[in-house]
């Protein structure tokens, strides 16, 4: 499964994820309080300077992730157009721009094992408090391992459908993939358990 | 023990499968991805607190960085963007989905999974993902409640095909929904 780090390797990719995630709620928070439309260009001109940083495959790649906002953009625009306050308008979509933009940045230079181990050091105080955070850490494996199965599945499925009927396979496909995903479930735990269970011990070591 | 976090995982992954899967578009002309068909599946058949772990898993999951979202997109953005409150409100939509099959008794499973996820699917959901858009964009409720109130025919579907895919599952592997009590076997819990 391909994570959205950049595979640029920039400097940040080194810093510790808890600096960037603490830096980003730091900014995330800042943003809202900047009044104006100059203050919120200059905040998303800065964010985008970051992305050109690395060089230009970096953002591209950055301007691509930002594409999925373009459209609430235009609606943005055009709302604000028709009930006649486009000036804050304006402000309010170059914050949200920049809110996303700073957020796919952290995302970007952050490898997924590094959210992985800040999640464990996140849950730690849980862990401190009884609860067994273990089984998190053995959900995300199965997750990242088994969403390319099932798609792959749903694939074979498609397939299998379009090779005997002339309509378009739609819905359907989901009862098999559900009843396979069952299965799965069910051999997985089997297997798990064979294996030695999943870990329950109540340790408070990290 | 094992089997619960195997089958909270393998509905993260159907949650995450469905939105990727170009091949099950729903839906006449426009596609409308099947990824809150997965929020709703995980509730009526996982129940309440393991169809909300699976959907808070496969949260976690975008937000540590995998592009699982409906149409690849994923990382901390999303949770900045205007459709933020809808990517939060899956767990809260799986949780009431599976309220609902376990605390209301009413006869065909099918029957009960589709109000389910009529409450927490759309109801539910829709209140979260306009509340996040409102706070996203500056805007009244109201408004923000007309902008996205056009997507609510396609999740309708979807909630009756998650009404018929429980009634089959009910039919074919009564022993998966575990909130389910088959005709005649009222008495006996597992």
């Amino acid at each position: 499964m391909i994570s959205l780090t950049s595979p640029v390797e920039t400097r940040a990719h080194r810093w510790p994820a808890g600096l960037k995630l603490g830096a980003l709620c730091l900014c995330s928070t800042g943003l809202f309080g900047l009044p104006g439309i100059g203050w919120n260009a200059a905040a998303l001109a800065l964010v985008l300077g970051l992305y050109a940083l690395p060089g230009p495959v970096f953002l591209r790649a950055g301007l691509a992730s930002l594409r999925v906002v373009l459209p609430f953009v235009a609606i943005l625009l055009a709302w604000h157009a028709l009930t006649g306050d486009l000036p804050q308008g304006v402000a309010i979509t170059l914050r949200m721009v920049a809110l996303v933009a700073l957020a796919n940045l952290v995302t970007m230079t952050t490898p997924l094992e590094d959210m992985v181990a800040l999640i464990h050091r996140l849950t730690a105080p849980l862990r401190r408090l009884g609860l067994r955070t273990a089984a998190l850490e053995l959900a995300i494996p199965l997750v990242i391992r088994f969403t390319p199965v099932l798609v792959a599945r749903a694939e074979t499925l498609a397939e299998a459908w379009r090779a005997r009927s002339r309509r378009r396979p739609g819905w359907q496909l989901v009862l098999p993939l559900t009843l396979q995903a069952l299965d799965d479930a069910d051999h997985v735990g089997e297997a798990l358990r064979a294996r030695g269970g999943a870990p329950i011990s109540l340790d408070t070591e990290d | 023990m094992e089997r619960n976090i195997a089958q909270v995982a393998l509905f993260a992954a159907m949650i995450a499968a469905l939105g990727l899967v170009p091949q099950i578009t729903l839906g006449f002309g426009v596609p409308i991805t099947a990824q809150t068909l997965g929020v709703m599946l995980a509730g009526a058949v996982l129940g309440a607190r393991r169809g909300a772990a699976a959907a808070g898993l496969f949260l976690l999951l975008v937000a540590l960085g995998l592009p699982l979202l409906a149409g690849g997109r994923g990382g901390l953005g999303v949770f900045a963007s205007p459709t933020a409150g809808f990517a939060l409100g899956f767990p809260v939509a799986a949780f009431v989905t599976g309220l609902f099959v376990e605390r209301v008794a009413l006869r065909p499973a099918g029957l009960v999974a589709g109000i389910g996820a009529v409450l927490g699917g759309i109801v539910v959901l829709y209140i979260l993902g306009a509340g996040g858009l409102a706070i996203v964009t500056g805007k009244p409720l109201a408004e923000a409640f007309r902008l996205v109130a056009v997507f609510i025919p396609g999740d309708l579907l979807k909630a009756a095909i998650t009404g018929m895919l429980v009634q089959a599952l009910a039919r074919a592997r009564p022993q998966t929904l575990a909130w389910h009590r088959p005709a005649g076997s009222a008495q006996t819990r597992l």
